[in-house]
């Protein structure tokens, strides 16, 4: 390759060397003590970036001369630290060509789309994600797949920001230097000679929760190879109570797979099934299917939610109650008995008449709905829990209805907390001499009990291979990058068995490995690259000459056809069920994954720690969760203007952390709710010392729930940042934000909604009474864009969020800013209580802008920067705007948002990369909103037009649309009367926000219906 | 109308006083220009205040370098002290013009003492409310967007918007007070031009009063455009803060959407205007020793103007409550009877109602109109109820208004008090300044009235003065 170069650059070998010098004085006056942070000073050179750019030495004339060469040796190591800095510059090492003829499929200005799989949790997600010109840019879910149907959440959106973070760890280190890859091989040779010495005796190797069928079958041929070495998998949000519990009932590892859709009424023992969990896309799709009264798929079903702390999923219940998480197995025993099921009796002590009362009316709507009905068990209830329920889906004649048992997707399943235990043992007991830890963060993560961190310093080789430096790196000896999903050849298998190829977007960024890569390197002593590992494998496994076909089938389609796992045949062998009714003498605590970092794996991914919290509306913070009562009765205040807040000590079996406190109306009493994920030490620049660290109170053995809790004041406050007050609890009554009915009373009064607008016409409107429809039927036949959103089925799952962050290329602006109210967000996610304080009913309400027909924000412009178009959008022209917020301020939606300061990043190179080529990125002092994505409907246009016809009415989805898993958002052309908007805004239940400003909204909601069991209506 | 009746009811201080010649006056009032020495008082003073300028200059330059979210402005309270500043100054700015050209014409010569002065107040009030609406910009250096200028981009401002208006209010505002005040300093800056004894200064004074010789020509076309540009500037005193009050009439928030505005609005502009006129004035005549030129009776004459368009803006209160509670509109009930009395900015409601309603009605008492002190303190509290009232108005306002969901308070930064004050800083340095380089009272126009109180008397009167 230097060889090509020399002839091209030796004409101009004298400006190299200058810019070699400079780039060397720019290292010298760096220092050495600020090695890292100096390289990334130094990227901003354009001397480095130039030298950079040309992807190899065009200095091959330093190599003659000794000095020059020591110079060049350096920089290549500082260059090698960079390789993320230039990106996709770096091509992979297989055969390249450039463009000479373009490809048939690429176009400029037209991103193509590649099936692919993401996992969370383990298991896979099926994706599309958009690419430009080779690089990848927004991640949607994969319409065909079964786990996401072209719905997304949040964590997937947010892949895409994971994948370009510059805080990715970008070398091999060993032992804190600058390693290389080779060097790593010959350390693997020299493992596998020992371990052909004594069978691998002091081999551990420590993985998440493993879907991936290429992947095992290299760890298993690695543990054939040396069967003394051992194979343990630990994830901190993990499945084993729900394991051991149907293992408990039907004698065998199964996984339910739920068929939402079947179920008339569905109980929710502390299952949050529409936001967490592999199949959570899929049931909360399902779920909404049901929830329409208009709808063809068999009436509307019916939702209880038993839960110690409120969730996406208790929010939308026809009827939640908050009991503590260790009543809940009470409450599953009062069901089951009430069922008749074989070997439960009574509770006792019996129920308080409240929980009685609710627990006799689940058990009639169950009865009444034999075989149409399910029951769900959240993973953060014990294994009885669990037991029990299947023992219940099996009387209620459940089983191969609404619920089926298929084998286990994960390899090995066993208890994963007994298998760390057991590893951390052996390390501190010195019988492990190498360590492979692959993934996760077991430094961090771990139950507090079990020391891996200090253990992990016991053994005398680790090697680990993680996406960033963090915690548990710190302790390792080798720390190879990973490759991220997108970036690296792989498989999964999702929640129902379908198999997924995972296939790479663009080159590792920083040379990271995967998983699959490292592991065959220890089964075979050579680097293999991934896609000759994933393919053979498959090979293996569909031998013959269709196979070319199939791969290529496969990878377009993103899964392997028909490949789920059929439903297994299973018997209930449960016997008399023994319950222990566990309560301690202090507090119940709760752990619970972080709604938007998880289990901390996301704590450096700006766009999710700025993600406000579905039920608290907090941003970068975990808290303590109490109750409005628990609060008072411990004299814990919030300010609620400020969102000061008391600080309080946890303190559980002796280990004690400091948090500080948060009162969620709806929390059951006497329970505190904490996040794990927060606390983290090395987690990057935006995720490192934030929050409290929940993992160091987490006991081992009851890693969920834990009653012996014991809360101080601490007598200091904390400044936490929400975008939400929380004292505004009844802003519903005059004025008719959010317009809720029950499904009969809907029968009887259908235009409930409308109502109060008729009402507030005549009556109390200051301003002109809005002339129907006026402006779009002046004849124009354009189009006329408009959205409607579904607040039935909306559950506050924050999906739609991301995606409009990701697709708009909107700014993180930090935990300061968002306490100064400068959250940037074009869509949020209003949440709302009403009634009670201690049982509230929740509302989320996704606001954006409402694209007004009369838009208050365009006449009080001074510089015609927010115009309306011809086709209804309000459109802000950026160039144009000089930033007097008087649209702002007129905004009765307050959905516009300012640059107070320079937001956006326009200097780290790989955001530039990751951002959406088609949206402007603002600077500082301009205004921006929602546009209704018009960049997508432009683009549309642009097809349409070059086809001569106009642009279907369903053809644009806007982002929040494409994400949403419950279908809430329908954007469309009003003015096709085909268009699903149009039918949407034909029910009764449409209704505009605010709609007596006269504003008229394009933007408009469907009523909020709850279809409560007769039986509650009293108390 | 005879004499009498346009003097106040009461009146026992005539203007000037009456042992003032011709000579006298003219001696007195050039010679704070001419002949007295820098005073240590005025160095502290002139110190004090350059220093609060460069604070100004500091907080402006961190604002450009960084951006306008150095200030507490935020989602929902897009505008904050630097809009309550504008109005605020707008509204100071408002005495100027009002003793000069409508008191000039309603023939109340005892504004002559203080109309000078008051007019360079209007003009240094106005300057530093000029800043404000470019300071606030989010991209400054693109403010002459909002003028009408042929360009490439073949844009117009959007002549719907009430700041487009508020740009041609000011600016015209600005000039026809300048003009108003440079064309009434004519006469007198001839007169320092020939008193001086400092080259530099006869070159300057002599540029600046236009070749004046005091011909009769001069007198006529003098005093007749002094009359028209004073009858010019008279529906600038009203049209300017009405039209300051559509940026917020205009506009849909409750709170702001009120047809009572416009009016209450121009009242306090002049109660502050006053309130400022007196904060100033009272000092000044003491170190000065002015007192023969500005009286008890100025005094007096500006309370009751206090104490009356204090009751107006008063009245404009209890209308904009009353008329929330009629229409029962949730939002304006809301915004003006719960959240301004009892919301988180309750404490910042009562002080405004407390420094604007209560506190004048001290007025009523001849011993507080009289007093310099009490008079002094009174005009001070008025200054900062007017601040108080925009900012009740502009951030309350904004604070809670459609969504609950949006509602969060806004608080100013360390940023925004140091434009406040270094906006203060600005305005009192620029009249430090002018009471060392201009006649802080018409010598002209006391000239006048000592020739017409020495038995001249009946023939003043078709004109307001005559030469």
């Amino acid at each position: 390759m230097n060889h090509d170069h020399d002839h091209h650059h030796d004409h101009d070998g004298h400006d190299h060397y200058h810019e070699l010098a400079e780039i060397r004085e720019t290292l010298a006056r760096a220092g050495g003590s600020r090695y890292w942070r100096s390289l990334e000073e130094l990227a901003g050179t354009d001397a480095f970036q130039g030298f950079l750019g040309r992807e190899f030495p065009s200095q091959s004339e330093e190599w003659t001369d000794p000095v020059g060469r020591r110079q060049f040796l350096r920089l290549m190591a500082a260059s090698l630290a960079l390789a993320g800095v230039t990106g996709c510059a770096f091509q992979p090492p297989e055969t390249i060509v450039p463009y000479v003829q373009a490809p048939e499929q690429i176009i400029n200005g037209r991103p193509l789309f590649f099936a692919s799989s993401l996992t969370h949790e383990g298991y896979g997600m099926g994706v599309l994600v958009e690419s430009w010109q080779g690089r990848p840019t927004k991640i949607d879910g994969n319409p065909e797949h079964p786990a996401t149907l072209g719905a997304s959440d949040a964590f997937l959106q947010a892949a895409i920001l994971t994948m370009y973070d510059p805080d990715r760890s970008q070398v091999i280190t060993r032992n804190g230097r600058v390693g290389a890859w080779d060097d790593f091989v010959g350390v693997v040779i020299e493992l596998r000679r020992q371990a052909r010495d004594d069978q691998g005796a002091g081999l551990r190797i420590l993985t998440e929760t493993v879907c991936s069928p290429t992947l095992v079958e290299q760890i298993r041929a690695l543990l054939a190879a040396f069967p003394k070495a051992k194979w343990y998998q630990h994830q901190a949000i993990g499945r084993d109570n729900a394991r051991e519990g149907l293992r408990m009932a039907v004698g065998d590892d199964v996984e339910p797979i739920h068929n939402v859709a079947k179920a008339n009424v569905i109980v929710s023992l502390d299952a949050d099934f529409t936001a967490q969990g592999p199949s959570h896309l899929r049931d909360a799709r399902d779920f909404a299917t049901r929830r329409e009264p208009e709808g063809l798929s068999g009436g509307m079903n019916r939702l209880y939610v038993i839960e110690p702390t409120p969730s996406c999923t208790g929010s939308i219940a026809d009827h939640r109650l908050a009991v503590p998480s260790h009543q809940v197995v009470v409450m599953a025993q009062a069901i089951a008995h009430g069922l008749e099921v074989k070997g439960v009796s009574a509770p006792t002590p019996a129920l308080i008449p409240a929980r009685a009362k609710f627990v006799d009316a689940i058990v009639a709507d169950l009865k009444a709905n034999r075989g149409a009905c399910l029951v769900l068990a959240g993973v953060a209830q014990p294994p009885v829990v669990h037991a029990l329920t299947a023992a219940i889906n099996f009387a209620l004649d459940n089983v191969g209805k609404t619920i089926d048992y298929i084998a286990p997707i994960e390899s090995d399943p066993a208890n994963r907390i007994n298998g760390l235990r057991e590893l951390t043992a052996d390390m501190a007991g010195g019988r492990v001499s190498t360590l492979i830890v692959v993934g996760g963060n077991p430094a961090y993560d771990s139950p507090a009990d079990i020391n891996f961190a200090d253990a992990l310093d016991k053994v005398k080789s680790t090697i680990r291979l993680g996406l960033y430096e963090d915690e548990t790196s710190s302790h390792c000896h080798w720390h190879i990058p990973e490759a991220h999903p997108l970036e690296a050849w792989g498989d999964v298998l999702a929640y129902d068995g379908t198999a997924s190829i995972v296939q790479p977007l663009i080159a590792p960024l920083y040379g990271g490995k995967s998983a699959i890569e490292l592991i065959s390197t220890l089964v075979t002593g050579e680097s293999k690259a991934g896609l000759e590992l994933v393919r053979s494998h498959w090979e293996a496994k569909r031998p013959g000459p269709e196979f070319e076909g199939f791969w290529r089938r496969t990878l377009r389609d993103g899964f392997v056809a028909d490949s789920a796992f059929k439903p297994k045949p299973v018997r209930l062998k449960l016997g008399t069920v023994q319950i222990g009714q566990s309560s301690g003498p202090g507090l119940e605590v709760n752990f619970r994954p972080d709604p938007t970092i998880w289990d901390g794996r996301f704590a450096n991914n700006g766009w999710l720690q700025e993600l406000p919290k579905p039920m608290t509306r907090l941003t970068w913070d975990n808290a303590a969760l109490l109750s409005p009562a628990t609060a008072k009765r411990l004299g814990l205040v919030v300010d609620e203007l400020y969102a000061k807040v008391d600080q309080v000590d946890l303190t559980l079996n002796g280990r004690t952390v400091r948090a500080p406190i948060w009162i969620v109306p709806g929390q059951a009493d006497d329970t505190v709710t904490i996040h794990l994920g927060y606390g983290r030490t090395r987690a990057g620049r935006v995720g490192s010392d934030i929050g409290f660290n929940a993992y160091r109170l987490r006991p081992s053995d009851s890693p969920w729930s834990a009653t012996s809790l014991k809360v101080e004041k601490a007598g200091e406050t904390f400044e936490l940042a929400t975008v939400q007050h929380q004292n505004v609890i009844n802003g519903l009554q005059d004025r008719e934000l959010i317009r809720v009915s029950t499904l009969s009373e809907f029968r009887e009064t259908p235009h409930f909604a409308q109502v109060p607008d008729e009402h507030v016409k005549r009556d109390l409107t200051m301003f002109e009474v809005p002339l129907p429809q006026l402006r779009r039927q002046e004849g124009h036949e354009g189009n006329a864009w408009g959205m409607s959103i579904n607040l039935n089925t909306c559950i506050g799952c924050n999906a739609c969020v991301i995606a409009c962050q990701s697709e708009n290329n909107i700014p993180v602006v930090g935990k300061e800013q968002v306490i100064t109210g400068r959250a940037m967000h074009w869509l949020r996610i209003d949440r709302y209580y009403e009634g009670d304080l201690d049982a509230p009913t929740i509302h989320h309400q996704p606001i954006l802008c409402m694209h007004c027909e009369s838009a208050p924000c365009e006449p009080v412009c001074p510089v015609a920067a927010t115009t309306h178009s011809a086709e209804g959008l309000n459109e802000m022209t950026y160039n144009r705007c000089v930033g007097t917020r008087y649209c702002g301020n007129n905004c009765p939606y307050k959905v516009r948002r300012f640059n107070f300061l320079q937001y956006s990043d326009e200097t780290t190179p790989s955001l530039k990369l990751m951002r959406n080529p088609n949206v402007t990125v603002r600077s500082r002092g301009v205004m921006e909103k929602c546009t209704y994505c018009v960049q997508r409907i432009s683009a549309a246009r642009i097809i349409a037009e070059g086809e001569n016809r106009r642009v279907g009415g369903n053809e644009v989805k806007t982002a929040c649309q494409s994400a949403c898993p419950t279908r809430a958002i329908v954007f469309g052309n009003l003015n096709d009367p085909m268009a699903d908007v149009v039918k949407k805004k034909a029910s009764p239940r449409n209704y505009a926000l605010l709609a007596e400003l006269n504003t008229r909204p394009r933007t408009t909601y469907l009523a909020k219906l709850k279809n409560p069991n007769p039986a509650m209506k009293e108390g | 109308m005879s004499d009498g009746s346009q003097r106040p009811a009461g009146d026992e201080s005539p203007v000037p006083e009456p042992d003032y010649t011709i000579e006298s006056v003219t001696d007195k009032i050039s010679s704070i220009v001419l002949v007295r020495p820098y005073g240590y008082g005025w160095l502290v003073g002139f110190t004090i205040s350059f220093v609060l300028m460069m604070v100004l200059l500091l907080a402006t330059s961190v604002l450009f370098i960084k951006g306008v979210g150095i200030w507490g402005v935020r989602t929902p309270v897009m505008w904050g002290f630097a809009i309550v500043n504008f109005v605020w100054w707008v509204g100071i700015g408002h005495a100027g013009t009002l003793i000069s050209a409508i008191l000039l014409l309603l023939k109340q010569d005892w504004r002559t003492s203080i109309n000078r002065f008051a007019e360079a107040m209007t003009l240094f009030a106005v300057a530093c409310a000029g800043l404000f609406p470019i300071l606030h910009l989010g991209r400054p250096w693109v403010f002459y967007w909002l003028f009408p200028y042929p360009n490439t981009m073949g844009m117009w401002p959007q002549w719907r918007s009430p700041l487009i208006w508020d740009v041609f209010a000011v600016t015209t505002y600005a000039t026809v007070s300048l003009l108003f005040w440079y064309i009434g300093l004519i006469p007198d800056l001839a007169t320092l031009r020939d008193r001086s004894k400092n080259r530099v200064a006869q070159i300057a004074y002599g540029i600046l009063a236009m070749g004046w010789s005091g011909s009769s020509r001069h007198w006529h076309r003098y005093r007749t455009t002094y009359l028209l540009m004073a009858g010019l500037a008279t529906p600038l005193v009203v049209s300017v803060h009405t039209i300051v009050s559509f940026d917020f009439t205009i506009a849909i928030v409750p709170g702001w959407h009120s047809t009572i505005f416009p009016p209450y609005f121009v009242a306090g502009a002049i109660f502050s205007g006053f309130a400022m006129v007196l904060t100033l004035t009272i000092p000044l005549r003491r170190i000065y020793g002015l007192q023969g030129f500005i009286t008890a009776k100025h005094l007096e004459n500006m309370a009751k103007i206090i104490l009356t368009t204090g009751m107006i803006v008063a009245y404009g209160y209890f209308i904009e409550a009353f008329m929330a509670w009629y229409s029962a509109n949730p939002y304006e009930m809301h915004q003006v009877l719960n959240s301004r009395p009892k919301g988180p900015y309750a404490h910042t409601y009562w002080q405004l109602i407390a420094c604007n309603c209560l506190i004048p009605q001290l007025l009523w008492i001849k011993w507080f109109r009289t007093n310099p002190l009490a008079l002094w303190v009174i005009s001070i509290i008025v200054n900062i109820g007017m601040w108080l009232e925009r900012y009740v108005i502009v951030v309350v306002s904004l604070s809670s208004d459609f969504l609950p969901s949006s509602w969060a308070m806004y608080h100013g930064t360390k940023w925004d008090y140091a434009t406040l004050f270094g906006s203060m800083g600005l305005f009192l340095m620029l009249l430090f300044l002018f009471v060392r380089v201009l006649p802080v009272i018409s010598i002209t126009e006391m000239r006048e009235l000592v020739h017409e109180q020495a038995g001249h008397d009946e023939s003043h009167g078709a004109g307001g003065t005559k030469p």
